[in-house]
């Protein structure tokens, strides 16, 4: 029998309802590799095993008589974005030390509402601000992928770093993330799992710690586009504590997994093949248009004219917005206080002590655009840009059903390789943030290993409210890569 | 535009956060890179163009006028870092 933490989260479900094992069983496999693994990895924060063998109890309870949601007994790791109720959430910021919140986010609600066992909370750069994990006031999470012949350290991708690596590594079947600028699909490429960014609007805000709100957007990391759909189901709601929650139904995207692309017509915008781009990269891309192509997709070139201009507008809107959102961390209600001479003292003081240096350097890039006599030249300036941007988008879509491209410029880097140049760092999300900057839905799906024995992923781009397309799409591509190898596991103590 | 020093403690000032003069070095450099970087989007015309409030055309929804929640001055406190009573406790303001 494979280990219970190999299993993907169907095939646990299967195994719950057949009674194979108990949801007790399964989440101690996972209690176990957590405390065997997480001093090498420090995918988790904060584990909760006393949390998560009580619900999983209570699982099983409800599995002995026939009952239970669609997620009942599945353990699953939480980004420490999500509020938590009585359970420590911090953004990984010093600033929010020993927040404990007093309520519990709408995506997590959801989630415990299907059954759903909480292993723990999840690592992430500071505030999810960062493309490598290397941010977080609780350290680098660390890849569980290395090159060929190599023990350095690689970045799991960021800022869902800690559920990229804990997806991978068999901490959790599954876990959730968050999505401002590629925060799920990046790490997703990064680690060989799949990650999906729903469209805005898709799954509730409520809760969730904010960054850039007219961006962020909640979706699963899983080990199967067919976990994504199952993860994604119960994540979705229509919310109204946010006001940009949308009020749709909630399809059964698991039934759109298998429906293959035969009479979809799949796009390759041109302007997504940049300069300096790995060769492995576009030999991943073409890969991929073969693949869709033999599955009866037809593929059509379209002209994104506007991409250039995602990632220059994105690092206006979102540090702006960042700036304004984090305004409420002063040391009065709650987290971090250093004392001052004055309460304007005490201010800068908490906030000096309490943010890492790439959250003050987006919290001063958004001072600097949104303060008097800027505005229209840089936020209005960049909210015009994305109606360019989503225009693109809207005429491709008249014609295609989806789009795609690579996830990433490149696999996996080694840690403290990007992190000396801002701006290095944020090309890391050149393919990725166009999707935010539209609202779009986006998946990242393991393709194959580069030339470094890492994976590599491919992004699947859908229309507004069409995740759908998106499963059916990515299933073609995970038949077609194989099974997503396992990394060899050299982090887990005897 | 490019952001000079005084520009730089001037916008820490605005975020209220204390910087040091190594920092604000820093910072300076930086800033600038990243305003240089997105200055590009001047080659866009974008005079005729609305900026994006939304996704899809959705009518943002109103709820009614009435109160929802409340009687949680417990839980509203409960994470302060000074608290008297239901009260956070803050550093002289008025003389």
């Amino acid at each position: 029998m494979t280990h219970l933490t190999d299993l993907t989260i169907a095939e646990a479900r299967e195994g719950l309802r057949a009674k194979s094992f108990s949801a007790a069983e399964l989440t101690q496999a996972h209690l176990d590799a957590i405390e065997a693994s997480n001093a090498a990895l420090n995918a988790y924060v904060l584990p909760t095993p006393e949390r998560a063998l009580e619900m999983a109890k209570a699982s099983d309870a409800k599995l002995g008589t026939g009952e239970g949601g669609a997620l009942e007994g599945i353990p699953l790791g939480i980004k420490d974005l999500f509020c938590t109720r009585d359970v420590r959430t911090t953004a990984c910021s010093h600033i929010l030390d020993g927040f404990t919140p007093t309520y519990e986010s709408t995506v997590t609600s959801n989630l415990w509402a299907e059954g759903a066992v909480m292993l723990g909370k999840l690592n992430n750069d500071e505030f999810a601000m960062g493309s490598s994990n290397e941010t977080s006031f609780y350290g680098d999470v660390v890849n569980p992928w290395r090159r060929d012949g190599s023990d350095a350290p690689l970045v799991p991708g960021g800022s869902s770093g800690g559920s990229s690596a804990a997806v991978a590594a068999r901490l959790c079947l599954g876990a959730t993330a968050t999505d401002t600028g590629g925060s799920i699909r990046q790490p997703a490429a990064f680690t060989g799992t799949v990650g999906l960014k729903p469209t805005y609007g898709r799954c509730s805000r409520w809760g969730i710690v904010a960054f850039a709100s007219s961006l962020d957007q909640a979706g699963p990391i899983t080990r199967t586009v067919r976990d994504a759909a199952i993860m994604l189901g119960a994540m979705a709601s229509h919310d109204p504590k946010d006001t940009t929650s949308a009020d749709l139904p909630v399809p059964d995207f698991e039934a759109a997994v298998g429906k293959g692309v035969k009479g979809l017509t799949i796009a390759i915008p041109k302007e997504y093949r940049v300069e300096g781009m790995a060769p492995e990269i576009e030999a991943l891309w073409q890969q991929g248009i073969s693949w869709l192509k033999e599955a009866g997709a037809e593929i059509k070139e379209v002209s994104l004219p506007h991409t250039k201009y995602a990632l220059p507008s994105y690092y206006i809107v979102a540090p702006a917005e960042a700036s304004s959102n984090l305004a409420r961390y002063d040391g009065v209600r709650y987290g971090l206080r250093e004392k001052g001479s004055d309460v304007i003292s005490m201010y800068e003081n908490t906030r000096e002590a309490g943010f890492g240096a790439e959250v003050k350097r987006r919290i001063l890039i958004g001072t600097y655009v949104l303060s008097a006599g800027y505005y229209d030249a840089y936020y209005l300036k960049a909210q015009k840009v994305r109606t360019l941007i989503k225009r693109d988008f809207d005429q491709a879509f008249e014609t295609v059903d989806a789009i795609l491209t690579p996830t990433t410029p490149g696999p996996a880097f080694a840690a403290g390789e990007k992190s000396g140049d801002p701006l290095e760092m944020y090309l890391n999300d050149i393919f990725t943030v166009t999707v935010n900057m539209a609202g779009l839905p986006g998946m990242s799906v393991p393709a194959g290993l580069s030339s470094e024995g890492t994976p590599l992923g491919l992004q699947l781009i859908g229309r507004a409210f069409d995740e759908e397309t998106l499963f059916r799409a990515g299933q073609v591509i995970e038949d077609a890569a194989g099974p997503s190898p396992k990394p060899a596991d050299w982090w887990s103590k005897a | 535009m490019s952001v000079d020093r005084a520009t730089v403690r001037r916008i820490a000032r605005l975020a209220r956060i204390a910087i040091t003069d190594d920092e604000a070095a820093r910072l300076e450099t930086e800033l600038n890179g990243i305003l240089d970087w997105v200055a590009q989007l001047d080659e866009l015309d974008t005079s005729d163009v609305a900026p994006m409030t939304r996704v899809e055309a959705m009518t943002m929804k109103k709820r009614k006028d009435e109160v929802t929640d409340g009687y949680c001055a417990d839980d509203i406190v409960k994470n302060a870092p000074a608290v008297d009573d239901h009260y956070f406790v803050v550093p002289k303001i008025v003389e």
